[in-house]
């Protein structure tokens, strides 16, 4: 029979399967953070029971740690109490530790592609929802509830449905300054927030393929953002490069063996997929979000849609505008802005610093606005230290912070405040999703630049120069 | 099938068992309610699961003073029960399960909506919360008989799978899996399914490299 990329990693790691119930799936990878596993730890201490498999289970601070003077204890008691959970848990367990201030330390998504633990072809869950970032690699990567990462800890399976499959294809020259974030947000906006729920997508088509690592992380990020269960990739020449040297790669032999089955992991001529949907690339232009959900993005130089030409209720549509202080028909270039903030999962790598660098290089930050600028981990951190982009940041007037989740989802001090309008890199503009009562505007780090120069939304294009 | 067996010796039982529930029903008529509105993440800080039912959909039942906001449902009396009607595409968003510790902490035992997102639906069912996925006119019927009668009731038949209108009898079937709905007769959960077949895993993962 003709598999998909998804049903030949899926099919492989199904250890037991329950007639009209779930498939027991095997899971090779689990990451955890602070956040999501403390209670599945005290499940496991309950029970009685030991984590089957640690070393397949990998810890990092990062939901809810501090972005700046992380060499201080953390203030806030609750979140000092989780962080403590998280190293006690991980010590008692036998589970390595990536803890606030560890050379490794980043945000999940970030360093688990960093150090090689994301491979092609394996399974891994971690307890956050834009897990399936490690998709970019070929890899069946999807977020958890706390039960679920009990499960993982306790039996290294997890019992789930398998997903429908859905191949979303993108062909043709992305337009200047389209970034794989405008790609996504562009897919999220003609699909909807619920456009793929219940499906595992499969990226094709040549943006796919001439798109760079860190750009697939994005793509495949954004994948829960319609709903989605996960998104994949299949790895090629590009995934394999990368991969290549890294402290979880496998080497020698078993490298050899390894990229035998790697180089099996593509969608079967032929296969069936339940659903596939076919973009043009040339109609994509750098996107920005208005509303209150990540479906509701347009491109930059277009006006906010009236209700009526939206799918899905009035009211909601209605409120969510409200909400942001927005009117139908407004512009979005021009809109006053408050906050940026570049980094999460989704732009949080180099190539985004590079990005933003490269718009704010000679230019001056407004005044206006307050800018978080937070690298996924200490690796982009450094990264950035070397490849001399720290210096374009000061001279333009920017600081950079340390590695986190940040402003992503605003559990530390990281908070936009109420009816502020915050340009964010991040992958939410949900209602107080950077703070109660802030207002977000998703976009690429190249519009979260020309925000950050101009305090305005501005389109990126006019003020794109050489890469720096 | 045996591990029911083993679930009963360890007197494990992950939350009570759900069989028929008759209720009246709160309404929340809004699409895509994600769950950062279920639940903040700055009230993710805890390490156990308790007292999330205090700050389910905080920021849309409470003022930033911290007094209630009279229009929210939730703080309306003429509301109550322990099923939530919600707009379609509930639970979307962030896959944490607090959102659906919160949901049954504060008391509800059931959701109905058109559609669920799905690590949502997936949470709610892992830890005694059933989610009900009727059709989009089905809803629209419901939250019309609760506008017109607060008090009036639904009832939702596992065994059966369906969910019926007290006051006009009328009724729809919803779908889940075998193994979902014994789990949700019986108060179990998956860890033991998986416990009992720890042999199987370890076979398995004989062969599958780190
Ligand atoms: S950056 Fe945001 S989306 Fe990514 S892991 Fe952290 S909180 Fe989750």
């Amino acid at each position: 029979m003709k598999k998909t990329l998804f049903d030949k990693v899926w099919d492989s790691h199904v250890v037991h399967k329950i007639e009209n119930g779930p498939d027991v799936l095997f899971i090779d990878r689990h990451m955890v953070h602070e956040v999501t596993s403390p209670v599945a730890f005290l499940g496991i201490k309950n029970r009685d029971i030991p984590v089957m498999y640690p070393e397949r289970t990998f810890a990092t601070a990062d939901h809810n740690t501090p972005t700046i003077n992380q060499h201080l204890p953390v203030k806030d008691p609750l979140s000092a109490n989780q962080l403590k959970a998280l190293e006690e848990n991980s010590k008692a367990y036998g589970i390595s530790y990536w803890g606030l201030g560890h050379e490794k330390n980043g945000i999940v998504h970030v360093v688990g592609p960093e150090y090689g633990i994301t491979q092609p072809g394996a399974t891994i869950v971690c307890g956050d929802s834009h897990t399936s970032t490690h998709g970019a690699f070929g890899a069946i990567a999807f977020g958890i509830g706390t039960s679920e990462v009990e499960m993982v800890l306790a039996t290294q399976c997890i019992m789930q449905q398998k997903a429908k499959s859905m191949r979303i294809n993108v062909n043709g020259k992305l337009n200047k300054g389209v970034t794989p974030k405008d790609v996504a947000l562009y897919i999220i906006s003609q699909l909807t927030t619920s456009g793929a729920t219940g499906y595992f997508v499969e990226y094709a088509g040549d943006v796919f393929t001439n798109m760079s690592m860190e750009g697939r992380m994005t793509v495949c990020n954004l994948s829960i953002e319609m709903g989605a269960r996960g998104g994949m990739i299949a790895p090629d020449e590009k995934t394999f490069e990368y991969i290549t040297g890294r402290e979880f790669t496998p080497v020698g032999a078993d490298w050899d063996k390894a990229m035998e089955y790697w180089k099996t992991l593509k969608t079967d001529e032929g296969a069936e997929f339940d659903k596939e949907v076919t973009f043009d690339a040339s109609a994509i232009e750098p996107m920005i979000t208005y509303g209150t959900n990540p479906g509701m993005g347009i491109g930059i130089c277009n006006g906010i849609p009236s209700a009526e030409a939206v799918e899905g209720g009035v009211s909601t549509y209605k409120k969510s505008l409200q909400y942001m202080d927005f009117n139908e028909g407004d512009n979005m270039i021009g809109k006053p802005i408050d906050f940026v903030f570049l980094g999460s999962c989704t732009n949080g790598r180099i190539e985004d610093f590079r990005a933003f660098a490269s718009i704010i290089k000679g230019r001056k930050k407004a005044d206006n606005v307050t800018a978080w600028l937070v690298p996924g981990s200490h690796k982009v951190e450094a990264a950035i230290k070397e490849e001399g982009i720290l210096d374009v940041l000061h001279e333009a007037g920017f600081e950079l912070r340390e590695p986190g989740c940040s402003a992503c989802l605003a559990m530390n001090d990281d908070k936009v405040p109420a009816g502020k309008y915050a340009v964010s890199t991040s992958n939410r503009n949900f209602e107080g999703r950077q703070g109660p009562g802030s207002r977000t505007l998703l976009a690429s780090p190249l519009v979260a630049a020309a925000a950050a120069v101009t305090g305005k939304v501005t389109d990126p294009r006019e003020l794109m120069q050489e890469l720096v | 099938m045996a591990y029911y067996a083993k679930h009963i010796c360890n007197n494990n039982m992950a939350y009570d068992k759900f069989n028929i529930l008759t209720s009246t029903a709160v309404p929340l008529p809004i699409e895509n309610v994600d769950t950062d509105q279920i639940i903040p993440a700055r009230f993710l800080k805890a390490t156990e699961r308790k007292g999330f039912g205090d700050n389910l959909f905080r920021d849309w039942r409470y003022n930033s003073d911290d007094s209630p906001k009279e229009d929210f449902v939730l703080n309306n009396p003429t509301y109550s029960g322990k099923i939530l009607v919600g707009g379609k595409n509930f639970g979307s968003g962030s896959s944490r399960e607090h959102a659906a510790w919160a949901v049954y902490d504060y008391g509800f035992r059931c959701v109905v909506s058109s559609f669920f997102a799905d690590i949502f639906k997936n949470n709610c069912l892992n830890i005694g919360v059933l989610p009900v996925q009727v059709s989009a006119p089905f809803l629209e019927k419901i939250f019309a008989a609760i506008e017109a009668d607060p008090k009036t009731e639904l009832e939702i038949n596992l065994p059966e799978q369906t969910i019926t209108l007290s006051t006009t009898g009328e009724s729809e079937s919803f779908d889940i899996n075998d193994y979902k709905k014994q789990n949700m007769l019986n108060g179990f959960d998956d860890i033991d399914y998986l416990l009992n077949i720890q042999e199987n895993i370890r076979e398995f993962a004989k062969d599958t490299p780190l």
